[in-house]
């Protein structure tokens, strides 16, 4: 599904109870330009529903999840 | 013999450098730590300056009653890092050599980063604006206060939950609470970013009748029209704004090769050695790890760095040396009427919080004071 997609940037947030990886994706998604594409990695199953109900809620696009040995990397394209 | 240099008297520096003058023998090496100022501030106190219950005048010292003799004290700003030459400039133009260099230069806040938010919003994230919001919290006689996180990163991550607790029962005491309306906000979708610990706040927050909103990415300060913008289309009324400002790191690592544009170095989690720089590691609130930036990380960060180092001087290869972090932080959460709780949690274990109580707001009490004693000098 992803294959085609070229990440701008991606952090590791495996592991980060605090601030987490949500706290970790808004920050790229405000340092990113419109059209960049973020990626995050999450150990915490929480992000599974934290992390797309706050794109959507910022009116952002969520391109998707994949799983990567033990966490899930989600990615978002910057469109405002 | 071998040059170590430490970029930064806080937390990091000042312990990592006192930790390598006991570790290392003195013809092992030079050790030399720059920091631009020849104050070491004790930044936790001034989470209280704000509501007088903590003078700001004792929450500084100088940096050398707190540096073991065997460390050379240089004060100055460091301009620029060649990592090639191995050089370190300072601003008043001194240039110093380094064969093992630790950076630990914190972070700074920027409210530039946010419009608007230096004329519209006061924080208490540096000496001078906790001091400038305790004015403001004497004046106050009522109204709104919207309180919360201005921008991403910041450190300490529970300050402003702590903050808000306190705020409650300061005004609780000055008996002027029922005519404030407190806002709550945080950036994500609950009180807090770990689930536990919100799970705790929230009914604290609720009892105490302050108004939450979640969701809320600080995006403009409107002065005149004393509103706040968020990212999500939210827009707050205030007649004070206590905002978190956004943070960077230090000035000269900001868009240099090891750094990103805010200036957080690009830090192995567990190594801590600096991405692409076998002989540079990096500590405290300027690494770019996505986790809490904190005096209890830069704490538990600097044994594994001292021990690296030591034994790469010494000859080692990496995958000689198994010292390693492996996350560990440790948090007290004040939450108002002399009550506490504590976090603590690393890469592989959840927080767990405890109730709080009148105990751990004693022990936060104990160790503010403490601190000088206890931590940039390694006892602990
Ligand atoms: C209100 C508040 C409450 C807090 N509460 C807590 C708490 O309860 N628990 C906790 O663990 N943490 C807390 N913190 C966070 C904690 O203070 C920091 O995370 C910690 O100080 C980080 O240590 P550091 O060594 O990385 O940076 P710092 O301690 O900030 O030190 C950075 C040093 O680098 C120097 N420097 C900067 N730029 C340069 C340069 N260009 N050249 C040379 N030197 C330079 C500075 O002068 C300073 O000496 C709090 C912070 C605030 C603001």
């Amino acid at each position: 599904m992803m294959q085609n997609i070229t990440i701008t940037k991606e952090s590791d947030a495996r592991g980060s109870f605090c601030p987490g990886p949500l706290m970790e994706l808004i920050r790229q998604v405000r340092l990113a330009q419109v059209g960049d594409v973020i990626a995050v990695i999450s150990s915490d199953d929480g992000s599974k529903k934290d992390i797309p109900a706050w794109i959507a809620k910022a009116k952002q696009e969520f391109l998707g999840m994949e799983e990567i040995g033990g966490a899930t990397r989600f990615i978002c394209r910057k469109i405002k | 013999m071998k040059q170590i240099v430490v970029l930064g008297g806080g937390t990091g520096g000042t312990l990592v450098a006192n930790l390598l003058a006991k570790k290392l023998k003195s013809k092992e090496a030079h050790i030399t730590l720059v920091s631009a100022s020849n104050r070491h501030l004790y930044q936790p106190g001034w989470l209280y300056v704000p509501f007088g219950r903590q003078d700001p005048r004792t929450l500084s010292r100088p940096m050398a009653s707190l540096l073991r003799k065997r460390v050379k004290l240089v004060i100055g700003k460091a301009s620029q890092l060649d990592t090639e030459s191995q050089q370190i400039s300072l601003e008043d133009g001194q240039s110093l050599h380094y064969d093992y260099l630790v950076i630990a230069t914190g972070s700074q806040v920027a409210p530039e980063d946010v419009p608007g938010f230096s004329e519209g919003a006061q924080h208490f994230y540096t000496e001078e604006a906790s001091f400038k919001l305790h004015a403001a919290l004497e004046e106050f006689r009522g109204g709104k206060i919207v309180v919360g996180v201005g921008g991403l990163p910041y450190k300490c991550p529970v300050a402003p939950l702590e903050f808000t607790f306190l705020l409650d029962e300061y005004l609780t005491h000055r008996r002027i609470r029922d005519k404030t309306e407190i806002i709550y906000t945080f950036p994500l979708n609950r009180v807090f970013s770990i689930e536990s610990v919100a799970e705790v706040a929230q009914p604290l927050l609720e009892q105490r009748g302050v108004t939450i909103e979640t969701f809320f990415n600080l995006e403009e300060v409107v002065p005149e029209e004393k509103l706040a913008r968020s990212l999500e289309g939210t827009e707050l009324n205030y007649d004070l704004l206590i905002m978190v400002p956004p943070h960077r790191g230090a000035k000269f690592l900001q868009g240099h090769p090891i750094a990103d544009e805010q200036g957080w170095v690009k830090t192995d989690r567990s190594t801590l050695e600096v991405k692409g720089c076998s002989n540079v590691w990096a500590l405290g609130d300027t690494t770019d790890l996505p986790i809490s930036k904190a005096g209890s990380t830069a704490h538990f960060e600097a044994p594994v760095i001292v021990e690296r180092l030591a034994a790469r001087l010494r000859g080692a290869n990496n995958d000689q040396i198994p010292e390693e972090y492996e996350g560990h932080v440790m948090c007290f959460l004040e939450t108002g009427y002399g009550k506490a709780s504590m976090l603590n949690f690393d890469y592989s274990h959840a927080p767990e919080v405890a109730e709080p109580s009148h105990l751990v707001h004693y022990e936060k009490m104990v160790f503010n004071k403490a601190y000088w004693y206890l931590v940039p000098t390694g006892v602990l």
